[in-house]
């Protein structure tokens, strides 16, 4: 137990300052009032689909939770199920296989509810494409509020994306 | 030469790798595998490939391995045959290999489960879409997806599906588990849901966009398939990579070891009631990321291998900062081994826990980290030895034990193993080209890429095209081999440990969905 809580005396904090959220990343303008945006803002819960990932978005998105981005230091976390959550982070072209569990999934979350597609693939298809096996973007299944490109998007960019997610953006009259 | 008593005639593949290829018929392939398995052989891969533009049927491969090689079998099925021999009783492995071949091509092995595999509901079971007639953007109705699964009926006993979305960050698959009060009695896994259709995206694709995909194949892994990928290409072009760009590839393919085994250490703590481990192992593979993305340009080094070399140089600073970042991990990573060592409460959830015995993982044919971790001794490092392993005598690291404990203290054996490779690496790398040139590939010529990644190896089988572009390309994750052994080592245990369990594998499911 002491070398424990000596390790952590001297390896001390090392959560850096989050980044600013990036209007560029938003698809379409802010459906949610500002005041629902608030309330997101002080704590928001995230429920993330694999819907046809090669895995490499899902490496960083566990990388969020690591000491340097604590994304839980903003309140921000994820959770198990989707009738928890207030964000759904989806990554992949969306294989024909998981389009239902996919569909199921957001239907699973009460609204209000936002959607956050992930890395080159969600965006669209990425290096696979459509195809007889995958539908593409993940616009092409569920509506998308941001999709955060990057081939993965490092935690920087997806943290970005999801704070651009839930501020309230140009429209919203921040 | 490993397999020259065989009664076949076989050409030896030029390349990295000691690989020869040969044609059976497919009414031998039962002998040829038994006398394989007898001779201490396995089965590494198998899959179909549509010959019907070569006014020939479909052909059925198999890539059985040795320790000192592989041996890449073809056997063409007669125009109109669908049919060949059932090799599940003799490799348990090929079973859901050869429902994944049913599913894409219609070719059937006469076996006892023929239930579909990747095929889910996205098309009919009377439609292929790996045959060269259906057109790459052909696009199936929609079916209903009746999978059947094996039910367990007595008394008290109850069944909990889980997924395809699973309550973690982790990739889609289903698994069925029947219980009886906490004890798992069988676990039965459906896989299939990421299923991009890899081996038809990869049809027609000019060479170097090919080896973009292969490093896309299973993210966690892209520095393994992408190398495995240029291997392939590089035997068909008969181009050898320039020395200091295979150094430069085995500093890759162990970074990539060490960033997944850290990883790993971590949620195997975290999922043990430990969150110090994640924080702490998460930090470190963190530093390793940002290192990765500093020297080379991507936390995950994609697309740093590329046909003929590496598209990454390093200059004499980057090589003392990753042997100063070797340095410090060293220290850091004993301090946590110990700190792991020393918990007693970790120490319970992980011994005896999610036990595969060397008896059970011999018989199902699991390689890699976990086959190590149950005495199965394959290491293609340390046997075969691809250059430049060829040069670097790898310590190839097993464990008997066979539980969570095992394959916990082998990722911390092999992340020290290869702080000592990157370590020999850097002391023997030289000055000088980093990538040679693919003048010309020739059309329909085969090679064969196999690398140890870190969770196993990754084996491409690459034919080549006119005009530049690939034939066909076929990858194989390791993890095909080893999810079967994943409901043997739950069998027993309460399903709280399902997670810990299933964390210390670590399997694919893109990399084997395709």
């Amino acid at each position: 137990m002491y070398q424990l809580l000596k390790q952590i005396a001297t390896v001390g904090i090392k959560t850096e300052a989050p980044p600013q959220a990036d209007e560029a990343l938003r698809v379409v303008s802010q459906r949610l009032k500002r005041e629902i945006l608030g309330m997101f803002a002080g704590s928001l819960a995230i429920r993330h689909v694999d819907a046809g990932s090669c895995n490499g978005c899902e490496l960083e998105i566990h990388m969020l939770n690591n000491p340097y981005y604590n994304i839980e230091g903003l309140g921000i976390k994820f959770v198990a199920s989707p009738r928890h959550a207030d964000l759904l982070l989806v990554t992949g072209p969306v294989s024909r296989n998981m389009e239902l569990a996919l569909k199921r999934t957001f239907d699973a979350m009460p609204a209000p509810k936002l959607v956050v597609a992930v890395g080159d693939c969600g965006c669209s298809g990425g290096i696979f494409g459509e195809s007889y096996a995958s539908c593409g973007r993940v616009g092409n299944v569920i509506a998308v509020d941001v999709a955060v490109p990057g081939c993965p998007p490092t935690p920087t960019a997806l943290l970005q994306g999801i704070l651009t997610a839930i501020s309230s953006g140009r429209h919203g009259g921040a | 030469m490993a397999f020259d008593s065989l009664p076949l005639k076989l050409t030896e593949l030029p390349g990295a790798v000691p690989a020869w290829q040969g044609l059976a018929s497919a009414a031998d392939l039962p002998d040829i595998c038994q006398a394989v398995k007898n001779q201490g052989g396995r089965l590494a891969a198998l899959w179909g490939t549509d010959e019907q533009d070569r006014e020939q049927g479909y052909a059925l491969h198999l890539a059985l391995a040795k320790p000192e090689g592989m041996l890449w079998l073809r056997a063409a099925l007669p125009a109109g045959e669908l049919q060949y021999p059932d090799l599940s009783s003799i490799f348990y492995a090929a079973g859901r290999m050869q429902r994944a071949a049913r599913d894409l091509l219609g070719i059937d092995a006469d076996a006892a489960d023929r239930r579909p595999w990747l095929r889910h509901a996205a098309w009919p079971d009377t439609e292929y879409p790996l045959r060269r007639n259906v057109a790459a953007a052909t696009v199936f109705e929609k079916c209903t997806d009746d999978y059947r699964f094996v039910s367990v009926i007595g008394d008290g006993v109850h069944e909990i599906p889980v997924g395809p979305v699973h309550a973690g960050t982790i990739e889609p698959g289903h698994f069925r588990f029947s219980i009886v009060g906490e004890k798992v009695l069988r676990l039965e896994e459906r896989l299939g849901y990421t299923h991009k259709g890899v081996d038809k995206r990869f049809r027609g694709m000019p060479f170097t966009e090919g080896a973009k995909l292969a490093g896309r194949i299973s993210g966690d892994s892209t520095v393994a398939y992408a190398w495995a990928y240029c291997m392939a290409l590089e035997s068909i072009a008969a181009v050898a990579p320039p020395a200091r760009a295979l150094w430069l590839r085995a500093l890759l393919l162990e970074r990539e070891r060490i960033a997944n085994h850290l990883g790993d250490l971590g949620s195997l703590g975290n999922d043990g009631g430990l969150a110090f481990g994640l924080a702490q192992f998460t930090r470190l593979k963190e530093d390793v990321l940002r290192l990765n993305h500093r020297l080379f340009g991507h936390r995950y080094l994609m697309d740093r291998i590329v046909p003929g070399g590496v598209a990454c140089d390093l200059d004499r600073s980057a090589l003392d900062a990753i042997e100063r970042e070797c340095d410090a991990l060293e220290l850091e990573v004993r301090l946590l081994r110990d700190i792991y060592d020393d918990h007693s409460g970790l120490q319970d959830r992980f011994l005896t826990c999610g036990r595969l015995t060397p008896n059970t993982a011999s018989k199902l044919g699991v390689i890699g980290l976990a086959g190590r971790a149950s005495s199965q001794a394959w290491d293609l490092r340390a046997q075969a030895q691809p250059a430049p392993y060829n040069l670097l005598d790898t310590h190839m690291k097993t464990h008997k034990n066979g539980d969570v404990a095992a394959r916990v203290i082998l990722r911390f054996d092999e992340i020290f193993e290869s702080l000592r490779l990157i370590r020999a690496v850097i002391e023997r790398i030289a000055p000088g080209e980093i990538a040679a040139p693919l003048l010309s590939v020739a059309a329909d010529k085969s090679g064969l890429g196999w690398v140890e990644g870190w969770r196993g190896e990754s084996v491409v089988a690459l034919e080549s095209g006119a005009d530049g572009r690939i034939r066909s390309c076929h990858a194989h994750d390791p993890s095909w081999q080893n999810w079967p052994a994943l409901a043997f080592a739950v069998f027993n245990n309460i399903v709280p440990d399902f997670p810990l369990i299933n964390k210390s594998f670590n399997l694919s499911y893109s990399g084997c969905d395709l």
